[in-house]
């Protein structure tokens, strides 16, 4: 096993052990406290907490994929190749709008909690993967392109078949991107009610207390680094396969 | 038997097939030679239909290729490119397999005939029809590439340019190969290139394409004694014709009796080979021998010279 596996193994352990046993870690989170506050974040269950972020950036990185890569499979066929500039437009204005303006504007519409964070999270989710599946349809080799016309596939057949799989890696670049900010970005979910880590971070801002927003921060930073690594790996697996990557 | 019949493809102002005809006789190789831009793959594109005429017909056996829809024309149509092609993602067996998986013929019916295929392409299949593609070599690649063009049984082959990206090694041996299969099926191949050399080699008529033209249509034999232009003559290369045309027949056609001194050379080398031989060894006669070591007569390089002279007209 090489040095990185191990320490992302060691780093998974005690992530679960901390969400599962958190008062085990309390010398350490201590040294951030002030005295007498709580080391350890003691308004709600951490790993509940961890499971519901993970649960909403989830959910908006599905929709986010299934929105971008239906649009950029659209923008792609020759019937659709008008509509690239204006889907380019909708997505990129997707990004340049502030997840916490997101948050301002979808609150009066839906209500607080996990709604208005979804939508915020939906929207800046979507440019990373419309652009990685864009660049992934329109760079496939042209010679496997032409044979699989030349060989009797349907249009259907090929998309299926052949341009997916063959676009698959760059696609879940995107996605794993998507994933990333998505994690970050859930935090501030919790200015409007809902329920994340974002809940620890700002418990830990309104107290003053030190020790909650490291954890908090801590936690989400782990995660992160973990799916991130996680898809990229996947993502060297598939391109291995068809002799695109690099040894490992 | 397919029928091109005055076809014509333009883009815009552009016309980069004009008003093209002839006819392929079945079980036959036709080749296509020109030089890039002469429109040639355009028109080799036009018979599957991956590239739809301006006007004009093209008939495969009677009937319009326009009858049936693209894909479904495609299927029964063998396809070949330059660069192989393969789909990188699939095992070699799973690239033969394509065309029948399409067609829907059951597993054991494909299976066997990957089996099948890979034999005949020496290519072991305990050893290749697990691998990617990306794992073959350039020799090996090549040869799936036909594979799977031939996987379905068409009766039609369309090759463009398929033995660009090969050594000359490697390159000489898949022309032997093709020929043989050729033979072995008798399917009806046309064959896209810019080599001349390959065109004779390979082609029972070739078709000398010329900005969208088509500038003579004959056998490699005609093609040599009398080249319809300018063009033509340039690509023949007028002091490699004798040696072409040796390279057209076999050292058995032209066996007389008699007998000669040192190593015999075998009666299905071609009368190139036979004269290499002789200027090498510094004889004017060869042994000549069939296949199964039987003495057949001899060759002269006289004989050979008479051969090599322009056809009378």
């Amino acid at each position: 096993m090489k040095a990185g596996t191990i320490i992302r193994v060691i780093a998974f352990a005690l992530l679960v052990a901390f969400l599962v046993q958190p008062y085990w870690f309390e010398p350490f989170f201590a040294l951030f406290a002030n005295d007498g506050a709580p080391a350890i974040y003691n308004q709600g269950d951490l790993l509940t907490l961890t499971l519901l972020h993970l649960q909403i950036v989830f959910a908006a990185t599905v929709a986010a994929m299934i929105v971008a890569v239906g649009l950029a499979i659209l923008v792609t066929r020759p019937s659709g190749s008008e509509f690239l500039p204006l889907s380019r437009s909708l997505v990129n204005i997707g990004q340049t709008f502030p997840p916490v303006a997101v948050l301002a504007l979808a609150v009066p519409a839906v209500g607080f909690g996990a709604k208005p964070t979804l939508i915020a999270l939906f929207l800046y989710g979507l440019l990373p993967i419309f652009e990685n599946a864009l660049t992934g349809l329109t760079t496939l080799p042209k010679p496997v392109v032409e044979a699989s016309r030349g060989m009797g596939m349907t249009s259907l057949q090929r998309l299926r078949k052949v341009e997916l799989p063959l676009a698959a890696p760059v696609i879940l670049a995107g996605i794993r991107l998507s994933v990333t900010i998505g994690l970050a970005t859930a935090t501030i979910g919790s200015t409007v009610a809902a329920k994340t880590l974002g809940e620890v971070i700002i418990a830990g801002l309104n107290s003053n207390n030190l020790a909650f927003v490291v954890q908090g921060g801590l936690v989400v930073a782990v995660l992160a680094v973990l799916i991130y690594d996680l898809l990229s790996a996947l993502e060297r697996m598939i391109a291995r396969r068809m002799g695109r990557g690099e040894p490992a | 038997m397919i029928e091109i019949d005055s076809i014509t493809k333009s883009y815009g102002e552009n016309t980069v097939v004009d008003a093209v005809s002839f006819v392929v006789e079945p079980r036959t190789i036709t080749v296509i030679v020109g030089t890039s831009g002469s429109g040639k793959t355009t028109l080799l594109r036009m018979i599957n239909r991956l590239v739809e005429p301006s006007s004009g017909t093209i008939r495969i056996d009677g009937r319009d290729n326009r009858e049936m829809p693209p894909f479904e024309l495609r299927r029964s149509i063998g396809y070949v490119i330059q660069g192989h092609g393969l789909f990188p993602h699939w095992t070699v067996a799973q690239n033969i397999a394509v065309v029948p998986k399409l067609l829907e013929w059951d597993e054991a019916r494909i299976a066997a005939r990957v089996a099948e295929l890979l034999d005949l392409f020496q290519l072991d299949p305990e050893l290749f029809a697990q691998r990617y593609p990306h794992e073959l070599s350039g020799g090996q690649q090549q040869r799936v590439g036909v594979a799977r063009a031939l996987a379905a049984e068409p009766n039609v082959l369309l090759m463009d340019e398929p033995f660009g990206a090969l050594d000359p090694v490697i390159r000489a041996k898949a022309q032997e190969d093709l020929l043989a299969i050729q033979r072995r099926f008798g399917t009806t191949i046309i064959l896209v290139t810019h080599d001349m050399e390959e065109a004779i080699l390979l082609g029972d008529r070739i078709a000398v394409m010329d900005q969208g033209k088509l500038v003579q249509y004959a056998t490699p034999t005609e093609m040599l004694a009398r080249p319809a232009d300018d063009f033509v003559e340039t690509l023949i290369d007028s002091g490699e014709r004798p040696f072409r045309l040796l390279s057209l027949g076999k050292a058995g056609d032209a066996v007389e009796p008699g007998d000669a001194d040192g190593p015999a050379i075998s009666a299905d080398k071609t009368q190139r080979d036979a004269l290499a031989e002789l200027m090498w060894s510094g004889r004017s006669a060869l042994p000549v021998e069939s296949a199964d070591g039987a003495r057949l007569g001899r060759i002269t390089v006289q004989s050979l010279l008479r051969l090599a002279a322009r056809p009378a007209a």
